[in-house]
């Protein structure tokens, strides 16, 4: 007998991209590059971004180990995020923070596609920071940081 | 033993969690209270509380006597000579601090090590660094092997004439290794090193004689053996703690204050400045008139049960890796790693059966690069849990893996 938190918080297409990681691996240079780490529980993620003239994001690429909702966010966002401008992957950044701290707000459900799915993790405050991690390091890296 | 009379004393165990009966394996973090202590702390603040020390009306005559009656308690029950032995902390942490801090920035120098060890929690190890910084001393550390033992070969050469302090683990609160403390503690003393013994995980699970193991301090905290949280012990040597400066300085650890200086109290209450945890302190002792009425040899043969069916029984379950060693030689706790899922997925799913495990790296970061696993899952055990729950431990494994495979 599960609880059905926990079936939203692990849903299938969360275990597959954990255990099937999209986008999985490192980006030649030159590009951009972050880590990020939850010093907490030992979860680390790499996200290197090749960002074009224009200012779109031509590529990303993660690696990293954790928890399957640290992994399972990176290999969605790296999908999402694919083909999108700066501002673009901002946006879609707010509202999937939105989405996972459970903020009360109508989802962006058009923008956020199959990110929606992570939106169990809001019944689980604890593991905001995973679901976090990945788009994190992804902020860092466009900044330059 | 009656084990299932006795669990009875825990009120907080007859409990569902997400509609599964609570299983409790979290011991090694906090243990529970039976309800002796939790009534001794109402009884306290229902009919005696007030300041100990120096006040001369009867609710502070009560609390001074219920307050240095837990300190005797505390020192019978690890075999200290004295009470004035007796050093009341927060917990294990502060003990160690206040050593670091006391007895290390008086004595250690550059050019002498601190000796501990590969497999010691943070509060055992950042202490020292702090202190290494300070004197210029060397922090060395004795490798811990595959099997979760120290390395002894190593400590022949490690354990030298240079080694000023020499502070280690009783048992791993990340492995579960007990080590040969009375042994090493000889060995050490041999060669004219202080020692500091963590027995974080030892008292309330094993009887503890200071005099017979031969260190010069040993900590341990409350809330691990059924007393309260925020208070724990200092043990140390008397000859040595005459020897200590203060730590804090405040009320109740003087003799006389002027202007210009002052002059301290001696052993303990020279290391208690300003108004202690009262009601810890109490509770502490009412902690340890229960664990000595069950009685400390049965309580760690029943431990010692426990952690091998368990060790034996997980071992089960495919794709686990049990860290620590393998014979039943070791505490009542169990760390495991899995393949088919990271320790805080694990946790969760657990959590969700009923089942409160931790997860992580137990605050022994070190250890876990040594073993190259970013964190385990660790059960750990207390004289209150049963066979069926550790059954139900391995069954709720079971289905984790069906579901995260």
């Amino acid at each position: 007998m599960l609880s059905d938190d926990l079936r939203d918080l692990y849903q299938q297409v969360i275990l597959d991209h954990s255990r099937n990681p999209r986008n999985s691996g490192e980006l030649p240079p030159p590009c951009l590059h972050a880590h990020g780490d939850n010093p907490s529980c030992g979860d680390e993620i790499d996200v290197w971004v090749r960002v074009s003239d224009k200012g779109d994001i031509e590529d990303l690429k993660f690696t990293g180990q954790g928890c399957a909702i640290s992994q399972a966010s990176a290999s969605m966002m790296t999908q999402k995020i694919k083909g999108k401008s700066k501002d673009e992957a901002d946006a879609v950044r707010e509202d999937f923070r939105r989405v996972v701290m459970g903020d009360g707000a109508p989802a962006n459900e058009d923008a956020l596609g199959e990110l929606i799915l992570l939106e169990g993790v809001q019944k689980f405050p604890q593991r905001v920071k995973c679901a976090m991690l990945a788009w994190r390091a992804l902020e860092q890296a466009l900044e330059g940081k | 033993m009656d084990w299932h009379r006795i669990r009875s004393d825990f009120p907080i165990l007859d409990q569902k969690v997400h509609g599964h009966p609570l299983v409790y394996l979290d011991s090694a973090a906090s243990s529970q209270k039976p309800r002796a202590v939790i009534q001794t702390l109402s009884r306290y603040y229902e009919r005696d509380n007030a300041n100990v020390h120096r006040a001369l009306h009867e609710l502070s005559n009560r609390a001074t006597e219920a307050f240095e009656a837990a300190r005797k308690k505390a020192a019978h029950f690890i075999g200290a000579a004295s009470e004035d032995e007796i050093i009341f902390t927060r917990g294990t942490t502060e003990g160690i601090n206040l050593v670091a801090n006391t007895w290390g920035t008086q004595n250690l120098r550059a050019g002498d090590v601190i000796l501990i060890t590969g497999m010691e929690h943070h509060s055992n190890i950042v202490p020292w660094q702090l202190l290494a910084q300070r004197t210029g001393a060397t922090l060395k550390y004795i490798p811990v092997l595959d099997d979760g033992t120290l390395d002894s070969a190593a400590i022949e050469t490690l354990l030298t004439e240079q080694v000023k302090l020499f502070a280690f683990v009783h048992i791993s609160n990340s492995l579960g290794t007990i080590n040969p403390a009375k042994e090493l503690l000889a060995k050490a003393k041999a060669l004219g090193a202080v020692t500091l013994l963590d027995g974080a995980q030892s008292a309330g699970h094993m009887p503890i004689d200071v005099k017979d193991l031969g260190c010069d301090f040993f900590v341990f905290s409350g809330h691990k053996m059924c007393g309260p949280t925020g208070i724990g012990v200092l043990y140390g040597r008397m000859a040595l703690l005459e020897t200590m400066p203060p730590w804090h300085g405040g009320g109740e650890m003087i003799l006389t204050v002027t202007m210009e200086s002052s002059s301290y109290k001696a052993p303990p209450h020279r290391f208690e400045a300003g108004t202690p945890d009262i009601s810890g302190v109490i509770g502490l002792g009412a902690a340890v008139d229960y664990l000595e009425a069950i009685g400390l040899e049965n309580i760690q043969r029943h431990d010692h049960n426990l952690a091998n069916y368990a060790v034996q029984r997980m071992g089960e379950v495919p794709g686990i890796r049990i860290l620590g060693p393998q014979s039943g030689h070791r505490g009542a706790l169990a760390a495991f790693h899995l393949d088919f899922a990271h320790p805080h997925d694990l946790v969760e799913f657990a959590n969700s059966h009923g089942v409160a495990m931790r997860g992580g790296h137990h605050c022994t970061q070190p250890l876990m690069k040594r073993f190259k696993v970013p964190g385990t899952t660790r059960a750990s055990f207390y004289f209150y849990n049963t066979i069926e729950e550790i059954n139900r431990l391995v069954e709720v494994l079971l289905l984790a893996r069906k579901f995260f495979t």
